[in-house]
C-alpha cells in the first residue's frame, strides 16, 4: 500500500515541480515525463504483485472533512484496474516526452505535465479510495485534470466546443454519483465503503434505485450509449498521449464504479443483468457502426471505445445474470471476460491512439482519406498499429481474442440455462456482428492510412515518430502479443478480481475457470505453432523464389496505363456498402454540389452543358443521432429557459447585494418561524 | 491431442483441392462440355509453385504476409474440425469460436493485402468481402449453437465439453433429425448460405467472371502471382473444405461409432455438396449486389428461428 501511495505522491510531486519550471520547457518536459514514468512504473509493479497474490491491503487516517476519512483499500479488483492505469500512464508519459516536444516554447509544458500526472494520480486514487467523500474528490480532480488536458490547444474553436461538451457530460454524471453516495450514506449511516459493505443485503428496494444511479452516473464516464457523446468530441481534441490515457483507462474508472457498486448492493436482481446486456448491445453495435462512418482517425477510435465498453458491459451483464440466476459458471466467465477486456482494451486502445498521434505527428493530418502508404515511411507505427488493429478486432492470437473468447463461453453457458437463453443468443449474435464490423472498420483504417499510395502531400511527406514514441508503442504491442500467447497464465490473476466481484470462493472460481484455461492453453499452443508455421512458410517461399525471376511492376489496373493515387479507393467508399445498409442508425448526410462548370470550357451547340466538366466535389458525414436529436434540443430548451431568468443578472452590484440581503431576510424569518 | 486423429487434417490437406474440381466438372457436364480434369487445381498449384513472382512497387510486407497468414490460419482450423462423428485432433470448449475467428484472421489479412496494392478494383472487392462476412459470421455461430442444442435436447445428457465442435457433431445423429428435423433443415439452409457466401460462389460471387467490377474474392487476389497465388488458392480450398465439413456433418448423420466410416461418410457428403454447388452455379445467375445482404440477413433469421424452435420444442 505504501508503495502505491508513494508512487501517487511521486506523480503529484513531479507534476508540481514541472509546473514550477514551466517557463523552461525542456526541464518541465523531462521532469514531468520522468515523474510520470517512474511513479507509474513503481505503482504498476506493486499492483501486479497485489493482483497475483490476491490479497487486500488497507490504509486509514482520520480526516477533518465531514463524513470523510482518508481510507484506502487495494483489493484484487482495485489492483486489476490499477495495473492498466499505471501501465498506460507510464507509457503515455514516455510517449508524451517525444510527442510534446514540438510544443516546447509555444505552450506551457509544465502545465501539461502538472495535469497529466495529476490525472494519473487521481485515477489511481479513485480506484483505491474507500470513502465516499474521498472518492468524489478524486473523481472531480480526475475530471478537471482531464478537462484541462483536453483543452490543451484551447485556441481552436473545435477544442473549446469539445471541452465544454466533456465538462458538461462529466458533471452530469458526477451529479448522479453524488446522489448515489448520499443515498448510500443515508441507508448505511456512514460514507465509508466498509459501512456500505456491512449494510449489503439490507438495502431492500433502495438497491434498485442505487443500481440505476450507478449505471447512469458511472456510465456517463464509461461512455455507454446514450451517454457516449463526449467521447468522439473529447478524444480527438486532446493531445494523443492524453487520448490514449482517457480512452484506454480513464473511461474504465466508470466501469470500476459500476463493479464496485455491485459489490455493495448484495444479491443482484435479474433485470440488472438484462439492463447491462442491453446497454452492451446498444453501445457495442451502434458504436462500431458509427466508427465505420468516421473520416477522422481519432474520432473513429473514440467510437471504438464506445463499442469496447459495450463488450465489457456484455461481460458484466452476463456475470450479473449468472449470480442472479445462481449459475456460477456464467458469472465467472462473464465477469472474467469483462474484467480482462478492461485490461486488454487499455493496451490496444492506448496503442492505437498513440499510433494515431504518431500519424498526426508525422503526416500532419488525421483525415483518413488524405493519407495512404504510410507504412513505408513509418514502419514502426505501421507495424504496431497493425498489431493493435488485429487485437481490437478480437482475432487470435492476440489479447482481444482472449477476453472475447471468455465472454463467448459465457454466452454459450447462458444458452444452457432456461431463463438466460435469450441473453446468450443475443450476446452471440451481437458479439459476432460487432467482430465482423470491427474487422471491416480496422481493415479500412489500417488499409487506407498505411497501405497503398499516399493520397495527398500529407502522406508523401510523412516521417517516423521519435524513439520515445516508438518504444512506448512497441511495448504496448508486446503487451497485446504477450497476453495473447500467455493467456492461460493471465486468467488466474483475473480470477482473484472475479472472486471479489462475484463473492464466490477461490476454489470455486478456479474450478469454473478450468475449462476456459485449458481451452486457452490449447489455443496458445496452436497459435505458437501457427507463428512458427508463418515463419517457416515465409522462408520456404523465399527459397523458392530465390533462383527465379521476381520482378517489381505497377499494380494491375485492368490495362489502364496511367493510374494515379487519386484513383485509389477511399475509406468512405470502402465503408459505403455497410454505412448505406445501416443508414437509419448513421444518418449520413452527403453534400454533392452540381458540377462546377468552368467558364472557359466550351458548350456544345445545344447549350446543354460543357464537353468537359470542370470538377466535382463530394463529401459525406454522419451525425451522431443522440447529439443532434436528443441532447441538442434538450440543451437548447435549457438555454431558452435560462435566458428568461437573465433579467436577474442586471450587472449592478447594488441589486446583487439586495438579493443577498433579501435571501438572508427570508432565511431569518424561516428560522424564527 | 490424439495423434491418430491427425489423419483428419492430413485428409483435408490432401483432398481439399478436389472440391473445386468437382464443382467445375459438374458445371461442365450440365453445360454439355467436357470440362477440366478433376485434379485441375492440383496441376495449377504445382505449376504456380514453380513460377516466379511479380510484385507491385506499391506493396509492402503486408502484401507478402497476406497469403502466408491466410494459408496457415486455414490450415490451423483443420486441427479443431471434426468430420461428422470423427473427432478432431484438438478439442476444447467453445472451439467453434476459435474456428470462426481464425477464418476471420484469414479474411483480415486477405483484405489488407488487397488494400496494399492501392488498386481501386481490389479495394472494391475487399469492401464487399468485409460487408458480407460481417453478416455471415453471426449466421455461422447461431447455426452451430442450434446444432449443439439440438444434439443436447434429444436425450443425451450434457457432459463432456460443451460447445466443442467434435462433441456437437458426435452427438448429432439420425435420432436428432427425427426429433427436431424441421429446425435442423432450417439450420442446414442457413449453413448452405454461409458456405456459398464465404466461398465466393454463385449467387454471391461469380468465380468465373472476367469483369473485375463484379467480382469479390477473385478481384482481391488479382495482383498475387506464383507461389503466393498458390497459397491463396490452396487456402481457399481448405476454407471450402472447412465450411463444407460443418454442413456435411449436419446433413449426413451417419454415426456408426467407427471413426473411419463416419469420416468417410462425411467426405462423401462433402463431395455431394460440391456437386450441389455445381448444380446451383449452373442453374442460377448471381444476385444483384444489393440483394446479397438481404439473403444473408434472412439466413440469420433462419438460424435464429431454428434455435428458438429447438429450445421451445
Amino acid at each position: 500500500m505504501l508503495i502505491v501511495l508513494s508512487a501517487i505522491g511521486l506523480l503529484v510531486f513531479s507534476g508540481l515541480i514541472s509546473f514550477l519550471c514551466g517557463r523552461c520547457s525542456r526541464a518541465a518536459n523531462l521532469i514531468g515525463a520522468g515523474g510520470a514514468i517512474s511513479g507509474s512504473l513503481a505503482g504498476f509493479f506493486r499492483a501486479v504483485q497485489i493482483l497475483c497474490a490476491g490479497t487486500a491491503e488497507h490504509f486509514h487516517l482520520v480526516w477533518d472533512v465531514p463524513y470523510g476519512s482518508l481510507s484506502f483499500r487495494i483489493d484484487a479488483l482495485a489492483a486489476l484496474f490499477l495495473v492498466p492505469i499505471f501501465l498506460v500512464c507510464a507509457l503515455s508519459g514516455l510517449y508524451g516526452l517525444g510527442y510534446m516536444k514540438p510544443w516546447s516554447g509555444r505552450k506551457n509544458l509544465g502545465a501539461y505535465w502538472f495535469f497529466f500526472n495529476g490525472l494519473a494520480a487521481s485515477m489511481a486514487m479513485v480506484v483505491i479510495a474507500a470513502n465516499g467523500v474521498l472518492f468524489l474528490i478524486c473523481w472531480e480532480v480526475m475530471a478537471l485534470c482531464s478537462f484541462f488536458l483536453v483543452t490543451f490547444e484551447h485556441e481552436e474553436r473545435s477544442v473549446q466546443r469539445a471541452g465544454w461538451i466533456y465538462l458538461a457530460a462529466t458533471h452530469i454524471g458526477t451529479a448522479f454519483i453524488i446522489v448515489l453516495f448520499l443515498m448510500f450514506g443515508r441507508v448505511c449511516g456512514s460514507l465509508d465503503f466498509n459501512a456500505f459493505l456491512a449494510a449489503r443485503g439490507h438495502l431492500g428496494s433502495a438497491a434498485d434505485i442505487l443500481f440505476v444511479l450507478a449505471v447512469i452516473g458511472f456510465g456517463a464516464k464509461a461512455g455507454f450509449v446514450p451517454f457516449h457523446i463526449w467521447l468522439p468530441e473529447a478524444h480527438p481534441a486532446a493531445p494523443s498521449p492524453v487520448s490514449a490515457v482517457m480512452s484506454g483507462v480513464m473511461i474504465k474508472t466508470g466501469i470500476y464504479g459500476i463493479v464496485r457498486t455491485l459489490t455493495f448492493l448484495g444479491a443482484p436482481h435479474i433485470w440488472w443483468g438484462w439492463l447491462l446486456v442491453a446497454i452492451g448491445l446498444v453501445s457495442g453495435i451502434p458504436g462500431v457502426l458509427m466508427a465505420l462512418a468516421q473520416h477522422d482517425l481519432k474520432r473513429l477510435l473514440a467510437y471504438h471505445s464506445v463499442e469496447n465498453i459495450g463488450i465489457i458491459a456484455l461481460g458484466l451483464g452476463l456475470g450479473v445474470l449468472g449470480i442472479a440466476l445462481k449459475m456460477p459458471a456464467l458469472a465467472v466467465l462473464g465477469f472474467g471476460g469483462g474484467l480482462l477486456h478492461v485490461v486488454n482494451h487499455a493496451l490496444f486502445k492506448g496503442l492505437l491512439f498513440m499510433g494515431a498521434g504518431s500519424v498526426q505527428h508525422g503526416a500532419g493530418t488525421r483525415e483518413i482519406d488524405l493519407l495512404g502508404g504510410l507504412v513505408k515511411r513509418m514502419p514502426w507505427t505501421g507495424a504496431t498499429f497493425l498489431i493493435g488493429a488485429v487485437a481490437i478486432c478480437g482475432l487470435p492470437p492476440l489479447n482481444g481474442f482472449v477476453s472475447e473468447f471468455l465472454i463467448y463461453m459465457g454466452g454459450f453457458h447462458a444458452l444452457g440455462g432456461q431463463s438466460s437463453i435469450a441473453a446468450g443468443a443475443l450476446l452471440i449474435i451481437g458479439l459476432a456482428l460487432i467482430g465482423g464490423l470491427a474487422a471491416a472498420c480496422f481493415t479500412k483504417a489500417f488499409g487506407v492510412v498505411f497501405l497503398g499510395e499516399p493520397r495527398s502531400s500529407h502522406g508523401a511527406n510523412s516521417h517516423e515518430a521519435g524513439w520515445s514514441m516508438r518504444i512506448a508503442m512497441s511495448l504496448l504491442a508486446a503487451g497485446c502479443v504477450g497476453i495473447g500467447f500467455f493467456s492461460p497464465w493471465v486468467v488466474s490473476p483475473v480470477a482473484h478480481a472475479v472472486e471479489s466481484v462475484s463473492g464466490l470462493s477461490h476454489v470455486v472460481v478456479q474450478g469454473l475457470l478450468a475449462p476456459a484455461s485449458s481451452a486457452l492453453l490449447q489455443i496458445a499452443v496452436i497459435s505458437a505453432l501457427c507463428a512458427l508455421g508463418v515463419i517457416v512458410l515465409s522462408l520456404l517461399r523465399g527459397r523458392m523464389l530465390s533462383g527465379r525471376i521476381s520482378s517489381t511492376e505497377g499494380t494491375w489496373d485492368c490495362g489502364y496505363l496511367r493510374p494515379s493515387e487519386k484513383m485509389q479507393y477511399t475509406a468512405s467508399s470502402f465503408a459505403q456498402p455497410l454505412t448505406a445498409m445501416f443508414e437509419p442508425i448513421l444518418r449520413i448526410k452527403t453534400h454533392q454540389p452540381s458540377f462546377l462548370i468552368k467558364e472557359e470550357s466550351g458548350c456544345d451547340s445545344h447549350g446543354s452543358g460543357p464537353f468537359f466538366p470542370g470538377g466535382a466535389a463530394f463529401e459525406s458525414h454522419s451525425e451522431d443521432f443522440f447529439l443532434k436529436s436528443v441532447y441538442g434540443p434538450i440543451f437548447m430548451a435549457i438555454q431558452r429557459l435560462a435566458l428568461r431568468l437573465r433579467f436577474l443578472q442586471a450587472g449592478r452590484v447594488q441589486f446583487y447585494i439586495l438579493y443577498i440581503a433579501l435571501t438572508l431576510f427570508v432565511l431569518l424569518i424561516w428560522c424564527l418561524r | 491431442m490424439n495423434y491418430g486423429r491427425l489423419a483428419l487434417p492430413v485428409l483435408a490437406l490432401a483432398l481439399a483441392p478436389l472440391l473445386p474440381g468437382i464443382i467445375n466438372r459438374t458445371k461442365a457436364v450440365i453445360a454439355g462440355r467436357k470440362g477440366q480434369p478433376l485434379f485441375q487445381l492440383y496441376f495449377d498449384l504445382a505449376k504456380l509453385l514453380r513460377k516466379g513472382a511479380v510484385y507491385s512497387h506499391t506493396t509492402s510486407l503486408v502484401f507478402r504476409a497476406g497469403p502466408v497468414v491466410g494459408l496457415i490460419s486455414a490450415a490451423a482450423v483443420l486441427l479443431v474440425l471434426p468430420l461428422g462423428g470423427a473427432a478432431a485432433p484438438v478439442t476444447f470448449s467453445a472451439d467453434l469460436i476459435f474456428l470462426a475467428y481464425l477464418l476471420g484472421l484469414m479474411r483480415f489479412f486477405t483484405v489488407i493485402a488487397a488494400l496494399d496494392t492501392g488498386s481501386a478494383f481490389e479495394a472494391m472487392g475487399a469492401s464487399r468481402e468485409v460487408q458480407f462476412s460481417a453478416l455471415a459470421e453471426p449466421v455461422l455461430l447461431m447455426a452451430l449453437a442450434a446444432i449443439a442444442l439440438a444434439g443436447q435436447s434429444s436425450g443425451s445428457p450434457l457432459h463432456g465439453l460443451p460447445f466443442c465442435l467434435s462433441v456437437i457433431y458426435s452427438r448429432l445423429s439420425l435420432a436428432t433429425w427425427m426429433h427436431s428435423g424441421p429446425a435442423l433443415l432450417m439450420v442446414a439452409g442457413a449453413l448452405w448460405v454461409v458456405f456459398l457466401a464465404e466461398n465466393s460462389r454463385i449467387p454471391f460471387d461469380d468465380p468465373n467472371t472476367h469483369l473485375e467490377l463484379t467480382m469479390i474474392h477473385e478481384v482481391m487476389v488479382l495482383d498475387h502471382g506464383g507461389p503466393d497465388f498458390a497459397m491463396i488458392l490452396y487456402g481457399a480450398s481448405l476454407k471450402m473444405w472447412t465450411l463444407g465439413a460443418l454442413l456435411a456433418g449436419l446433413i449426413v448423420p451417419v454415426r456408426t461409432g467407427n471413426s473411419f466410416l463416419d469420416a468417410g461418410a462425411c467426405v462423401l457428403g462433402l463431395f455431394v455438396l460440391a456437386v450441389l454447388t455445381g448444380v446451383v452455379e449452373s442453374v442460377m445467375a448471381r444476385l444483384r449486389l444489393t440483394r446479397v445482404p438481404q439473403l444473408l440477413v434472412s439466413a440469420g433469421f433462419l438460424s435464429t428461428f431454428a434455435l428458438a424452435l429447438i429450445i421451445w420444442s
